[in-house]
């Protein structure tokens, strides 16, 4: 297998795009990681696409050959350009997708992207939608809801390990402090611990300000063999690691509700293929749908003893200049999560942390980071870990 | 949900009838066609289930999924039956009353309907035993 290096990222602007089409903003991430690399487009080998319900949001699917065509992809050049699916997860996916094509010395020079467009549909249609990520044959015809599933992963976690709603509540006002920083996400202004838990209940015990929200966006990365990778650029940063692992679709068949396997195996995985371990990393990505999801995030990786995820959070340990930075970008709480694109963009922030290009919220001395992305309630996860030196 | 993907485990739903692996001697409630465990080895026969189990998490839902706008809110758990298998289902009680541990009792009631062809659904909830 080659050695694997990202060349040009590019994320979009995230937030509710009624004015723009789902085809406009996942072009412009292309278009933006092409220009970013110094990559012609007509040197690609091959894409990736990571969407997770085109057919329900925006009532289209064949979304790989969609892209290739308005990205000016497809005629005379005719490149081949694949949709990967594993519900928010899917970003995560695409580019690992992307990594083996490369890895495997079948393609060199590869896009990964990820797109969703949320809000072309009322907010009761998006719900569902994201609700299908679930089991719905015996999860969805109960009333379960996604804020329902990680809610009752929240009663779990607080009834065994003493968490609070103020330590989730804390997860939340880190993000949007970490957000604030950053010109693309969705929600830029800080929130206090009393505004989360002020706010209206969706699911007890979650608030709204513990849910990620419904979100417009795209992004999108170039990758290359890592012995060219400095024919395009003076900072190529390495793949050290790619990892995916399954757990059962429904909440209810857990090995233990508070532990997402999926994650823990995922995990450990891609720690054993960098030879590494939580301690040589700087800086991580995880997904924080909602404020429960990134305290079991941050467990299962292994940052944080089991149980005392909430504790590490309220006592600052997960802030930028922390013992380990956690959602540098916001995460999806502050960024936004549309939900195809979500895992791609964690790829984008951790490659401008380890360029040095993060602005106000750069970790300084950056020199490893993970990304971590889940599908559904923890059916999927996807872990890559990347570094500045090969 | 559509009729046919309803109806198919109707029988199921309406009965409390699981599966259960006559190799590791587990029980499965949603069933199921391979032993998740035994995988190939597995050998798998109905089972209907005697109905008493326990809230092992719950959570009371404020903003309904579709279809049930009309409940909310509404107390959705995890229980988990005498014979092991664990399973979301709503709840019926007063949200205050829910907790952890709660012992719960099977009953026979309509869990929703589909806004389009206004076909409802029944099945199995529970409530305080
Ligand atoms: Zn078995």
């Amino acid at each position: 297998m080659r050695d694997v290096a990202i060349i040009g990222v590019k994320n979009t602007k995230f937030g509710e795009m009624w004015e723009r089409s789902f085809r406009d903003i996942v072009v412009e991430a292309g278009i933006g990681a092409i220009e970013d690399s110094g990559v012609s487009g007509d040197r690609l080998d091959g894409m990736y696409v990571g969407n997770m319900s085109g057919g329900q949001f925006v009532e289209q699917e064949h979304i790989g050959a969609l892209i290739a065509d308005y990205s000016g992809l497809s005629l005379d050049l005719h490149i081949p350009s694949t949709r990967v699916e594993a519900a928010c997860a899917s970003g995560g996916l695409a580019f690992r997708q992307a990594v083996m094509a490369v890895a495997s010395g079948h393609e060199d020079i590869v896009m990964a992207a990820g797109v969703e467009k949320m809000t072309d549909v009322s907010s009761t249609a998006a719900s569902s939608a994201l609700a299908a990520a679930a089991d719905r044959e015996w999860e969805g015809i109960m009333g379960a809801t996604f804020p329902g599933l990680y809610a009752m992963i929240a009663r779990m976690h607080m009834n065994q390990y003493g968490t609070t709603s103020e330590q989730m509540a804390a997860v939340a006002v880190k993000n949007h402090k970490n957000g604030s920083m950053n010109p693309i996400a969705q929600y830029k202004s800080p929130i206090t611990v009393d505004s989360v838990l002020n706010s209206i209940m969706v699911a007890d015990p979650l608030h709204i300000f513990d849910c990620s929200p419904i979100t417009d966006g795209a992004a999108a990365v170039v990758l290359a063999p890592a012995d060219i990778a400095h024919e395009y650029t003076d900072t190529p940063i390495y793949i050290k690691a790619t990892a995916q692992a399954s757990d059962t679709i429904a909440l209810h068949d857990r090995r233990d509700i508070t532990t997402l396997d999926a994650s823990v195996s995922a995990g450990k995985r891609a720690f054993e293929m960098a030879k590494m371990t939580p301690a040589d990393i700087d800086l991580v990505e995880v997904h924080d749908c909602f404020t429960i999801a990134e305290i079991c995030a941050i467990e299962d990786l292994g940052f944080a003893k089991k149980g005392e995820g909430g504790k590490m959070t309220e006592e600052g340990e997960t802030a930028i200049g922390g013992k380990i930075a956690v959602n540098t970008s916001g995460g999806l709480k502050s960024c936004g999560h549309p939900v195809g694109a979500t895992g791609i963009k964690q790829v984008v922030e951790v490659t401008q942390q380890l360029r040095g290009e993060a602005g106000g919220r750069q970790v300084d001395g950056a020199e490893v980071g993970m990304t971590h992305n889940v599908g559904g309630s923890g059916a999927t996860a996807v872990v890559h870990i990347l570094a500045r030196e090969r | 949900m559509s009729v046919a993907r309803f109806w198919r485990k109707q029988i199921n739903r309406y009965n409390l009838v699981g599966t259960h692996c006559k190799t590791c001697d587990a029980y499965y409630y949603p069933p199921r066609n391979v032993c998740p465990k035994c995988r190939r080895d597995g050998e798998i026969e109905s089972h209907k289930f005697s109905g008493p189990g326990e809230i092992v998490t719950y959570t009371v839902i404020h903003t309904a999924a579709e279809g049930f706008e009309h409940q909310a809110p509404y107390v959705l758990g995890i229980v988990q039956l005498d014979e092991g298998p664990r399973f979301t289902s709503q709840i019926v009680c007063k949200p205050e009353d829910a907790r952890i541990g709660m012992k719960v009792k099977p009953v026979f009631r309509k869990l929703g309907e589909s806004g389009d062809n206004g076909m409802i659904y029944y099945g199995t909830k529970y409530v305080p035993a």
